[in-house]
């Protein structure tokens, strides 16, 4: 029976990488002056699985590597250390090393070892200046070293057949631990001939016995090519709770004389074939210490030998590796069964509407339609429930933080503590995926640009620690993340003035704070004094905009001077479902998200106006709106081309506000969205697909996307605003 | 009547390595991921054999068996430890708190069953 072993990295990839991220924020929570020991623990115990599970899996440069943390955790964990802060940086460098090792074996990719062999001799040394090092060289004896243990065979199946004399006698409560002495014998007769005999002088009369204690005791006989330290494994298990001596009879070899040793004669024969039998059973029984056992076997030699061959040829084993990647989530239980519950549910809803059906007249409709309403309810809760599998909290993606915040202030010489809150908010795993860089960039905005140095805090009369709080939400089928410093605010006038010179706005524009602030998010914008490692990365905050709108999600930022920022993000809690508005035009059914939805009035023609270019506006209270007529773009027929008869849906996209017109307003509701590039191809204008209750498909809206359409870009937006000034 | 043996690890990877493994042998295999969802599951169904990792979070593993050996239907039931190397201290510990032995990580499949056989008396 060989198993292939490779079926489980996939799991032990993640839930190394999963350990990693633990041990990460352990570290960071680590107080050095005042060690809790579970965070000592936690620490040590993921540190402890990862080897376990490399060494298992054949990874046995990321066991050895592990090996040696693990052996200085150990230390601090007993006590025998102090942890300093030199090994907390030395612990998140190791971090860094193996999470870096796992994702090279995950995409088939050679292991680079310099890193790793740096950081061992750094905590090689640190092992060696207390003189603990002992257990450090172990790695090497722990990994599967089947050539030294087979020579160990080879040397014993060259004496040939010894005798053994064994006295065993274990301690009364043997049976208590659930070690059978049967269970031993049999070994040692696996290994050759044993005769065993009992001696139960010590046996108590029958009124006195307890059942459950071990009276007695052997003593055995064995003749078998085997060294002492083999039958030792046998009884390795109780040899701490027992009477064993183990002493060899004779040198000389069964098969020469076998009555000498008092071996019964039917044993000769026996012990002629032996030297096979002995082969495979000492390859079969390695008793307890698995590690060191004799056992060439395919099972661990293969995966060991697998690196060496990634390492050959790293492109095609990333071939290969690539089409075996699954992406998986781990689900709670409790999940699970509420959905099982909910299934259970329907089907009873089912059955009822089936019986109904049977033999249905026209007194059974209130029991119909009762059955119906449940079914729907069972539909809504099962629907739920299927998308809460989906959500995971989103400390998901804010555990990445502590340790960017941490590296971060550290090179830029700023203090900076990072608050979490709300981080069991959950969120969809596909936004979650998407959301990440994003708030990365943003964070590493306010660390930048927001949070002042230490002696500027103090001359503003801060405390010269500033905070970045990160905080999660749920607001009305949304979730809402917020990314807040106590820094010095974005600086408006000069954003202002940047704005002027980039022509992104007019000079005699009077702009309220909220739209300056907003003006960081125009594409070309950038107002960093000087282009910084940290946030000038030539990635805009139109990008973390865009991004976050193709999440179907929104982005804004307040400000106050002096006192700090907070971005606030919205998203949609998954992007399979959308709340939806159903509008029609024409015949025609389209579904706006109801996220971008402003307001929806009807207009009379005094408040819109031409301007140049044929472009219509509608004069929305101070603002003017460009007007985009649906039927235009789609090229339909709708019910009037009259403004006054048609309803203006005002939207938002793409930083701008449109009216959108269309014959009516539907229904509000969810819809699920099905893509219209998988199934079709991509049509500009339209985000996706999806099917409503009485069968039909209807395109979903891409407001931005209709902006483009419309040919009602920004520069022409201007246009017409500007014209819209005239035309008031 | 095929053999039933409850898997205790909080690493995922090692727990369907051994339930796989197992399963195959053609034990009857039930897992968990913690030692106390673990002492549920012992009083609902009756294992043969048991076999738990050592370093858990909330309870460790020498904690686990005292709790089984505590169980009338467990007093002799035959418990493995799953250790990392040879550390005697582990293995005194174990012993103490009445595990039948260990299993010294890394294993591999096939020295598993065979050491379990062996226990389980095939």
């Amino acid at each position: 029976m060989s198993i292939d072993l490779s079926q489980f990295h996939q799991v032990f990839f993640e839930e190394s990488l999963e350990g990693l991220d633990v041990m990460e924020s352990a570290l960071l929570n680590l107080d050095t002056e005042n060690c809790d020991s579970e965070t000592i623990n936690e620490i040590f115990r993921a540190a402890h699985s990862i080897k376990g599970g490399s060494g298992t899996f054949g990874f046995s440069t990321v066991a050895e590597f592990t090996h040696v943390i693990e052996t200085l955790l150990d230390q601090i964990r007993a006590g025998d250390r102090r942890i300093e802060p030199a090994h907390v940086e030395l612990f998140l460098k190791s971090v860094d090393c193996i999470r870096q090792m796992i994702k090279s074996l995950e995409a088939g990719d050679a292991v680079e070892m310099s890193d790793a062999n740096d950081l061992k001799s750094k905590f090689q040394a640190i092992l060696d200046g207390k003189e603990l090092a002992a257990a450090a060289p172990v790695p090497a004896s722990t990994a599967p070293t089947a050539p030294a243990s087979v020579s160990d065979t080879d040397a014993g199946s060259s004496g040939g057949a010894k005798t053994w004399h064994i006295y065993f006698k274990p301690d009364g409560d043997v049976l208590k631990t659930g070690n059978e002495p049967s269970r031993m014998f049999r070994e040692l007769e696996d290994m050759g001939v044993a005769t065993v005999v009992v001696d139960t002088a010590d046996l108590p009369g029958i009124g006195v016995i307890d059942p459950e204690t071990c009276y007695l005791k052997w003593n055995i006989t064995l003749v078998a090519d085997v060294e002492k330290a083999q039958i030792e494994e046998v009884f390795e298990w109780v040899i701490d709770e027992a009477e064993l001596r183990i002493e060899e009879v004779a040198q000389v070899a069964v098969t020469e004389n076998p009555e000498q040793n008092g071996a019964k004669p039917s044993s000769v024969k026996q012990s002629k074939v032996e030297p096979s039998d002995i082969v495979q059973t000492t390859v079969q029984s390695p008793v307890a210490e698995v590690s060191v056992s004799p056992a060439p076997s395919q099972a661990i030699s293969a995966p060991a030998a697998k690196e060496p061959a990634a390492q050959a040829a790293p492109a095609a084993k990333k071939a290969e590796k690539n089409k075996t990647e699954v992406s998986s989530i781990r689900v709670g239980i409790d999940k699970v069964d509420s959905l099982i519950n909910m299934v259970g549910e329907l089907v009873i809803t089912q059955s009822m509407l089936g019986e109904l059906s049977r033999d249905f007249d026209i007194s059974k409709l209130p029991k119909l339609l009762e059955g119906l309403e449940q079914l729907s309810q069972n539909t809504r809760e099962l629907q739920e429930s299927v998308m809460r599998i989906r959500m995971l909290p989103i400390s998901f993606t804010f555990s990445r933080f502590p340790r960017l915040v941490h590296d971060l202030s550290k090179t830029m010489g700023k203090k900076i503590e990072l608050k979490l809150l709300g981080e069991q908010t959950e969120l969809d795993k596909t936004v979650m995926e998407k959301i990440g860089d994003p708030m990365v960039h943003l964070v590493r905005n306010s660390l930048d640009h927001g949070i002042e140095m230490p002696e500027d805090r103090i001359k503003a009369g801060k405390s010269d620690t500033g905070l970045i709080t990160l905080n999660a939400y749920h607001q009305g089928g949304n979730i809402v993340i917020q990314i807040i410093d106590d820094g010095k605010g974005l600086d408006k006038e000069k954003i202002l003035r940047k704005a002027v010179e980039k022509g992104l706005v007019g000079e005699s524009d009077k702009l309220s704070d909220e739209q300056i602030c907003d003006l960081i998010f125009k594409p070309g914008f950038s107002t960093a004094d000087q282009v910084t490692d940290i946030s000038g990365r030539g990635v805009g905050m139109d990008v973390v905009r865009r991004n976050i709108q193709e999440l179907n999600g929104s982005v804004e930022v307040e400000s106050f001077t002096g006192k700090g920022s907070t971005f606030t993000i919205r998203l949609p809690l998954t992007l399979a479902i959308l709340d939806g508005q159903l509008v029609s035009a024409g015949e025609h059914t389209y579904i706006l998200p109801l996220i971008s939805i402003i307001e929806s009035i009807q207009t009379n023609m005094d408040m819109v106006h031409r301007v140049a270019g044929g472009c219509d506006v509608l004069r929305l209270r101070s603002e003017y709106v460009p007007i985009i007529r649906l039927y235009d773009i789609f090229n339909i027929k709708p019910e009037s081309y009259n403004l006054e008869e048609s309803l203006l849906v005002v939207v938002e996209g793409d930083n701008m506000k449109v009216a959108l017109v269309v014959d009516d307003l539907l229904a509000q509701q969810q819809v699920v969205i099905k893509s219209l590039e998988e199934n079709y191809k991509r049509v500009e204008g339209v985000s996706g697909a999806t099917i409503l209750g009485d069968g039909t498909v209807a395109l979903i809206l891409d407001i931005s996307g209709l902006i483009k359409l419309a040919g009602v870009r920004k520069d022409e937006y201007k246009k017409v605003k500007q014209g819209g000034d005239e035309a008031a | 009547m095929s053999r039933k043996v409850l898997v205790v690890d909080d690493s995922a990877s090692i727990r369907q390595m051994l339930e796989f493994t197992l399963k195959r042998a053609s034990f009857d295999v039930d897992s968990a991921p913690e030692p106390t969802s673990a002492l549920t599951m012992a009083d609902r169904a009756t294992y043969d054999l048991v076999i738990t990792d050592v370093n858990m979070p909330g309870m460790d593993g020498y904690a686990f068996v005292e709790q089984m050996r505590k169980k009338s239907s467990y007093r002799f039931t035959p418990i493995l430890m799953l250790t990392t190397e040879s550390s005697q201290d582990q293995k005194v510990k174990g012993k103490q708190a009445g595990a039948t032995g260990w299993l010294v990580k890394p294993f591999n499949p096939e020295q598993l069953v065979a050491t379990i056989e062996k226990v389980l008396n095939r």
